[in-house]
């Protein structure tokens, strides 16, 4: 964290206007975790295309008389987050390959917590569908009740369960 | 008017959009440092509360701005996806993602930011959510019934809160504020000169509160686009930038019964009184909905006049106003309501006016009742075509 990021509130009022953009040209919001979900039908349907139709999940994505599931607007924005983050990440003289971790933490053990948590998010956001940015952000910004009560649920339970993830994150000076 | 989709923009086009702007979203989110997973977990521990700052001063600029583009007629919110609610699904999901958040230090969108840049524990996270997502589609069957429990549909707080949108978008914004200035207090306390609020240029902060404030008391106090034009036709001395002719029941009938095709009836009544009384060859629009996008193509036409049909001849007029304040032409409404066209052409009787004249307007009248209940009855037999829908975004993860 030695490099200073733009001040946040500017770049609030940046991704504010991103997403007020978005929803005036296309009618809808951002997203992220759906293209994951696309993915993962996309490679069911292909390897499997008999047991994704025996699923309800799968089924209502992927088969007969279904275009594409990679055909997504939302496999295509997350390509385009790819993109921009890159373009950023140089011009900023911050792409460098390497895991960020915790001072208590083993790099092995950060990526099994990192999967671990990919893991929880993943499964979290079919069941509220959408993530932060699908359900929460892009729910807030036209007031719906999915924006507001997801985004109170993620951070509510994050505040309330960091006291047990702290070795993961803080550095250990209760500790002797 | 915005969304530009699916009438401007098609499907495929859409795709290219999606690509530009997440190109935008994803520069953003990393400009914000938003591919430091230690950076973004600071906000559970106090150390770091940029992703407090980021997201909800996000949150609040989009909402502002979509009442303001709105409230301009710019942008019809009846078209723009709002994503259903599932309360308890919501809590849940919800739950188990603050969980992954803790766990992991990323949420999805900022992990392919941060696996862009070269981050491996993103790409650990991606590869996670993968399996995540796998796990919960092979698992789906055994908990469908509570994944679509509780579904309240498009629910919006405001509603729900029984106030207005305008006003809770203001209360947000004060929230937010009030929210990054005792954050910042909780910040400066945990990570003392390490806090990046340590940093911050403090008057050009309370100074754009202070305009953010100000432009969120304008979006609440602005009148919606509809409320305004109907205080603008209904203000004495307003006369129209197009001719809006009234319509008597004569004409009326007779272009009706004489299967005037430069001439399309549009019906404000409601279902029970078109029912009774139908006129045959109208397009029916709900009352307070004239504005609508579905029924665009039917204004539009300029050739065609179109009369609006009420039950006062006060309401037809007004609705017809509004039309031609929204850019349509060649309208015109029917004389007296639709109570004086009843009692000319549909009762029975002797013609007020110049008595000489009676005997034939009794005849015409006699006529066109007899004809307009053969169309109507041809038209009932027909079948009742398809009731328009508005074109809807579909969107959400």
């Amino acid at each position: 964290m030695n490099d200073r990021p733009m001040n946040p509130y500017l770049a609030g009022v940046l991704l504010g206007l991103v997403l007020l953009l978005t929803v005036f040209v296309t009618g809808r919001g951002l997203g992220a975790s759906g293209a994951t979900k696309s993915v993962v039908v996309a490679a069911v349907g292909a390897a499997a295309p008999e047991h994704a139709a025996a699923n309800p999940f799968y089924a209502k994505l992927v088969g007969p008389g279904h275009e594409n599931p990679l055909k997504a607007w939302l496999v295509f924005e997350v390509a385009g987050v790819l993109l921009g983050a890159f373009v950023s990440g140089l011009g900023a003289g911050r792409l460098k390959v390497g895991t960020e971790r915790g001072p208590r933490v083993s790099v092995r053990g950060r990526l099994l917590f990192a999967a671990a948590g990919g893991a929880l998010f993943g499964a979290g956001a079919q069941l509220a569908r959408g993530c932060t940015s699908g359900a929460a952000l892009s729910g807030m910004a036209v007031l719906s009740v999915a924006g507001f009560v997801t985004m109170l649920a993620i951070f509510g339970t994050g505040f309330a369960f960091a006291w047990f993830t702290r070795g993961l994150w803080l550095p250990g000076k209760a500790k002797r | 008017m915005g969304p530009f989709v699916p009438d401007l923009i098609t499907d495929q086009l859409n795709l290219v959009v999606a690509l530009a702007v997440g190109f935008l979203f994803g520069f953003v989110l990393e400009q914000a440092g938003f591919s430091s997973s230690r950076r973004l977990v600071g906000v559970f521990y106090g150390y770091d509360l940029t992703v407090l700052r980021v997201f909800f001063t996000a949150a609040v600029t989009a909402a502002v701005g979509i009442l303001l583009l709105a409230a301009g007629g710019l942008l019809d919110l009846k078209a723009i996806f709002v994503n259903p609610t599932w309360l308890w699904p919501a809590i849940a999901g919800g739950a188990i993602m603050g969980l992954g958040f803790l766990l992991g230090g990323f949420c999805p969108g900022t992990s392919v930011c941060a696996a862009a840049i070269g981050k491996v524990d993103a790409m650990a996270f991606l590869g996670g959510s993968v399996l995540g997502v796998f796990a919960y589609a092979e698992l789906f069957p055994r908990f469908a019934g509570f994944a679509d429990s509780s579904a309240l549909g498009p629910a919006l707080v405001p509603d729900a809160l029984g106030i207005s949108a305008g006003l809770f978008v203001l209360l947000l914004a004060a929230a937010a504020i009030a929210a990054f200035a005792v954050g910042g207090i909780v910040e400066r306390k945990v990570a003392g000169a390490a806090a990046p609020s340590s940093a911050f240029p403090r008057r050009l902060h309370v100074a754009s509160a202070a305009l953010l404030l100000a432009v969120a008391g304008l979006a609440a106090a602005l009148p919606d686009r509809k409320a305004r034009l109907v205080a603008k036709v209904s203000a004495p001395g307003y006369a129209p930038h197009h001719l809006v002719r009234p319509m008597s029941p004569d004409e009326l009938a007779f272009r009706i019964v004489d299967g005037d095709h430069r001439l399309r009836v549009v019906d404000l009544r409601g279902e029970a009184a078109r029912a009774a009384r139908p006129l045959p060859g109208a397009v029916s629009v709900p009352a307070d909905d004239v504005l609508g996008r579905e029924w665009r193509d039917v204004f539009a036409r300029r050739m065609v006049q179109k009369v609006v049909v009420a039950p006062t001849e006060e309401e037809a007029r007004t609705a017809a106003f509004l039309l031609v304040e929204t850019g349509f032409e060649n309208l015109a409404y029917l004389a007296g309501g639709f109570p004086a066209f009843e009692r000319t052409i549909l009762t029975p009787g002797a013609p007020a006016g110049e008595p000489r004249f009676a005997p034939v307007v009794e005849r015409f009248r006699t006529e066109a009742r007899a004809a307009l209940a053969e169309r109507a009855r041809l038209e009932k037999e027909a079948g009742t075509p398809a009731p328009r829908k508005a074109k809807k975004v579909q969107g959400g993860c």
